[in-house]
């Protein structure tokens, strides 16, 4: 009865059992201690280092680095966690290539950065091998600080809060705190229930209560929490999903990407997660990269990525493109989405090639179609579920430089929030400096 | 190809890589192998008394330094003489000298520092049809304990002694090894010379202690929880013994004793490097050692290309460098460079600055943009900078020309003039 790839519709199993967990591993496992001592050697210990400026959380990358070739990993973990307290997370799932190793002067100089992201993992992953936590708690505040969302800026405000000694209660819509480490990205870039082990090692600090099942609008209001806590940290992500705008997107087998990912990371055995043998990914970003690729592991026969614009304008960044290829993925750039067909369930999917004049898109009047068995849309996500009154900016809930909203005692963090691009460390980043800032204003006495 | 034939103290050899006393010619195995591969001599591993052979640890005798990538710097070895007995060897070395007739076989002999243990043994080595003796007065670790190895080179009244009765021995030409671990190589060398010796090798190799294991608190290697000094030998020595060939070689008193240049000689770049300072050969062990017997082919091509590419024959190349060694006080304080960054080259890593900023002279600026410009008026020329720079060329000197202003200084360029007669030399004002 065994499925393959060429199976007709979408169906589980198209590959042998047990090939998934290959398919599925490590996309870079961790450095060996060797490997490591070579790679940090390659580190020239810049002075006022470019990476160090590139990266949103600023990790001291030349001295965890430092610490890294002279046999201290966890020293080096330190160096990175005092920054950025999801740096495991961060070490695996950021785009370094965009940021620190882009600027890296070896990359300029040599084409070939220090590889800063591995090495990151490789110190991160050493201590908490240990199982240690390197952080005490600060005497009791008595002050208690709401975090709405269990993401990465959630999870950021939470340690730093605690951190200083406040109490902290985190709600989460969803069953498990992670946010869209747990729920978002692809699994081979965190397998082995990273996400999890991270948040566990995490919330090791104390002083952290978790809520799940919760959410603003759903057994939470703005005003109630407001009332029972000295400040609120919203960090809700973005819950909406872009539509297509294309006729018969209501078909079946038309899906936000964000959910055949969500559903992928929660799956106890991908053999028995149904894929289609005609897939097709809708967009140019990341998750519609992890969308593409992970459709391609689990046994899709043609999986293709349809952009509207150029490959300049793709916001996956090069490398997550040539991923997407290596793996088998055809991308295709500069086509729209025009029409979904098919007789319940769709079949095929027409585009239309665009052109850029002047910034502005415009359709050329030639169209292709692709035969698809299933469709993931994943053309942004948008905010959704914001407390009433607070104001808004590009969509997003207005902040300024420390997080704080246009409502006195409430900031705002992460992907949710204006400002930055919609990464883990940026997240991370916001996270903590709204929680330093909550911590300033909370003490002022 | 360049004839890469080389007469050292009248020893020819087809080319001038010897390998040194040393585990590498310990016996007629490793030895023939070495011939086979090319190496054009051999110092046998040093011979001790008839009887009882030396003993060695059965623990580790090495330690090393390695670069982040298992790249062997330096090496550092508590072995001792040949624990083999004497009758063994002497057989196999007549059997290979009478095998490879073209390729230089000396003995490195270490016997008590006693006229007839000298006297007794050089005559029944020299049986065996070697070319000529190395006497090892440079092991600083074991056998020094018992009055031997750097034990009698650090004493200069010992070395003439002991050579004199060698050199009463036998006609062969004797080679006097020396130890680094003295104030300064020339007594020793010039001991070398009053006792008789034909030449002189260096270095021997340096007391040392390479690690220390921070759980158990000994030096490395460790034997049973307790480590003693060795000797440091490889690559991380080579400017050490350069330096001590370079005295010898300019000393009036013994600028005419052939050196057979010793320590961390690891390319043909090494060798050349040696030669030009005055060796006349060179002898190779760590490197040997590290990457095995295959390294003379590279050295064997790669000194022969630079020959001919400077049409020069393997004897022109022996001490060209030694007149340009000189003392502090002779070079030209009127010689006046500014560092230069050439900012297509620079990666913008701000080392140089760094250094500059910290360390030195604080004559490197940093722009906003990352761009770093040489302060003219504050350059002392020093050159951290160029050796701190992870890119080669990207900073080089520029030599300002005569009558140019130095803008530190604010003074133009003058003509030749150092120390000696500098103003600012009590000695020289005094002497006027």
């Amino acid at each position: 009865m065994s499925n393959t790839p060429l199976t007709p519709g979408i169906t589980a199993g198209r590959l042998p059992e047990e090939s998934y967990a290959a398919q599925f591993s490590d996309l870079h496992p961790v450095l060996d201690d060797h490997e490591a001592l070579v790679a940090a050697d390659r580190c020239y210990f810049c002075h006022d280092a470019p990476c160090m400026t590139a990266c949103p959380t600023s990790i001291d990358v030349p001295l965890f680095i430092r610490q890294i070739m002279t046999g201290t990993p966890e020293a080096a973990a330190k160096t990175i966690f005092d920054q950025n307290i999801l740096g495991g997370m961060c070490a695996r799932v950021c785009p370094t290539e965009t940021l620190c190793e882009e600027v890296c002067v070896r990359e300029i100089a040599e084409g070939k950065p220090v590889e800063i992201g591995r090495l990151q993992r490789y110190a991160t992953d050493a201590l908490m091998a240990k199982g240690v936590h390197p952080y005490t708690r600060a005497e009791a505040t008595g002050k208690k600080v709401a975090v709405v969302g269990a993401g990465p800026a959630g999870l950021a405000a939470a340690h730093r809060l605690a951190l200083k000694g406040h109490d902290v209660v985190m709600f989460d819509a969803r069953p498990k705190s992670g946010g869209l480490n747990e729920y978002g990205i692809a699994s081979y870039k965190a397998p082995d229930g990273y996400a999890q082990k991270e948040v566990d090692w995490l919330m090791q600090i104390g002083g952290i209560t978790v809520e799940t099942g919760k959410k603003l609008g759903d057994g939470l209001t703005l005003e109630g929490l407001k009332a029972d806590y000295d400040a609120v940290f919203l960090a809700i992500g973005l819950a909406g999903v872009n539509a297509l705008r294309a006729e018969g997107e209501d078909a079946e087998g038309v899906l936000d990407a964000v959910d055949f990912i969500s559903e992928l990371r929660q799956a106890a055995d991908l053999s028995k997660l149904p894929v289609g043998r005609n897939v097709v990914v809708i967009g140019g970003g990341m998750t519609a990269v992890d969308a593409a690729v992970q459709a391609k592991l689990l046994g899709a026969q043609n999986v293709s990525m349809v952009y509207r614009r150029g490959r300049a304008s793709m916001s996956a960044s090069e490398y997550e493109q040539e991923l997407a290829a290596s793996k088998g993925v055809q991308i295709f750039y500069n086509a729209a989405p025009v029409a979904v067909y098919g007789d319940g369930a769709v079949e095929e999917i027409e585009f239309e090639y665009t052109s850029e004049e002047g910034g502005s898109l415009k359709g050329t009047g030639e169209t292709f179609r692709l035969p698809a068995d299933q469709v993931f849309k994943a053309i942004g996500q948008t905010l959704d579920g914001a407390p009433e009154g607070i104001e808004i900016t590009g969509g997003k809930i207005a902040v300024d430089a420390v997080g704080r909203t246009s409502i006195a005692g409430v900031w705002a963090g992460g992907d949710c929030a204006s400002g930055g691009e919609d990464l883990t460390v940026t997240a991370v980043s916001e996270g903590r400096d709204a929680a330093e800032d909550i911590h300033a204003k909370l003490m002022e006495g | 190809m360049a004839d890469l034939t080389s007469t050292f103290c009248g020893i020819t050899s087809p080319n001038p890589f010897w390998l040194a006393s040393a585990p590498p010619t310990d016996k007629e195995y490793n030895v023939r192998r070495a011939f086979e591969a090319g190496w054009g001599g051999v110092v046998w591993k040093t011979l001790g008394e008839e009887g009882p052979p030396v003993v060695n640890v059965n623990g580790p005798r090495y330690g090393a330094i390695h670069g982040a990538d298992r790249r062997l710097l330096g090496l550092n070895n508590i072995e001792l003489i040949t624990d083999r007995p004497l009758e063994v060897n002497l057989e196999e070395m007549t059997r290979v000298k009478k095998d490879y007739p073209d390729r230089a076989l000396i003995a490195s002999v270490m016997v008590p520092c006693d006229a007839d243990s000298w006297k007794n043994i050089i005559p029944r080595i020299a049986e065996t049809g070697c070319d000529g003796f190395e006497l090892n007065f440079g092991c600083p670790h074991g056998m020094a304990e018992r009055g031997m190895g750097s034990a009698v080179g650090q004493v200069p009244e010992y070395i003439e002694m002991v050579t004199r009765w060698c050199k009463e021995s036998t006609d062969l030409p004797v080679i006097v090894k020396l130890t680094p671990n003295i104030t300064n190589i020339l007594y020793p060398a010039e001991a070398a010379l009053r006792g008789g010796a034909d030449a002189v090798s260096l270095i021997n190799t340096i007391n040392s202690i390479t690690s220390v294991n921070l759980d158990a608190f000994s030096p490395e290697p460790m034997i049973d929880g307790k480590g003693t000094h060795g000797g440091y030998c490889g690559p991380a020595v080579k400017p050490i013994a350069m330096n001590m060939v370079a005295e010898i070689a300019r000393n009036p008193a013994t600028a005419k004793l052939p050196i057979s240049g010793i320590g961390g000689v690891t390319t043909w770049r090494d060798a050349a490097e040696f030669m030009a300072l005055g060796a006349g050969n060179v002898q190779v062990c760590t490197a040997a050692m590290t990457y095995g017997f295959k390294i003379v082919e590279e050295m064997i091509s790669g000194l022969s290309q630079y020959l001919d590419e400077k049409e020069m024959a393997l004897s022109d190349l022996v001490g060209k460098a030694t007149p340009n060694v000189t003392d502090w006080q002779y070079l030209n304080l009127n010689h006046v460079t500014k560092a230069v960054i050439n900012q297509d080259d620079c990666i913008n890593c701000g080392r140089c600055y760094a250094a500059c900023e910290d360390t030195s002279h604080q004559a490197i600026e940093m722009s906003p943009d990352r761009t770093f410009t040489v302060k003219d008026d504050e350059c002392v020329a020093c050159n951290l900078c160029v050796n701190v720079c992870p890119i080669e060329g990207c900073i080089t000197m520029k030599t300002l020309g005569k009558g140019e202003v130095d803008e530190r200084t604010g003074k133009p360029v003058g003509d030749y003039a150092n120390w000696t007669t500098h103003p600012n030399n009590v000695a020289a004002v005094s002497a006027e």
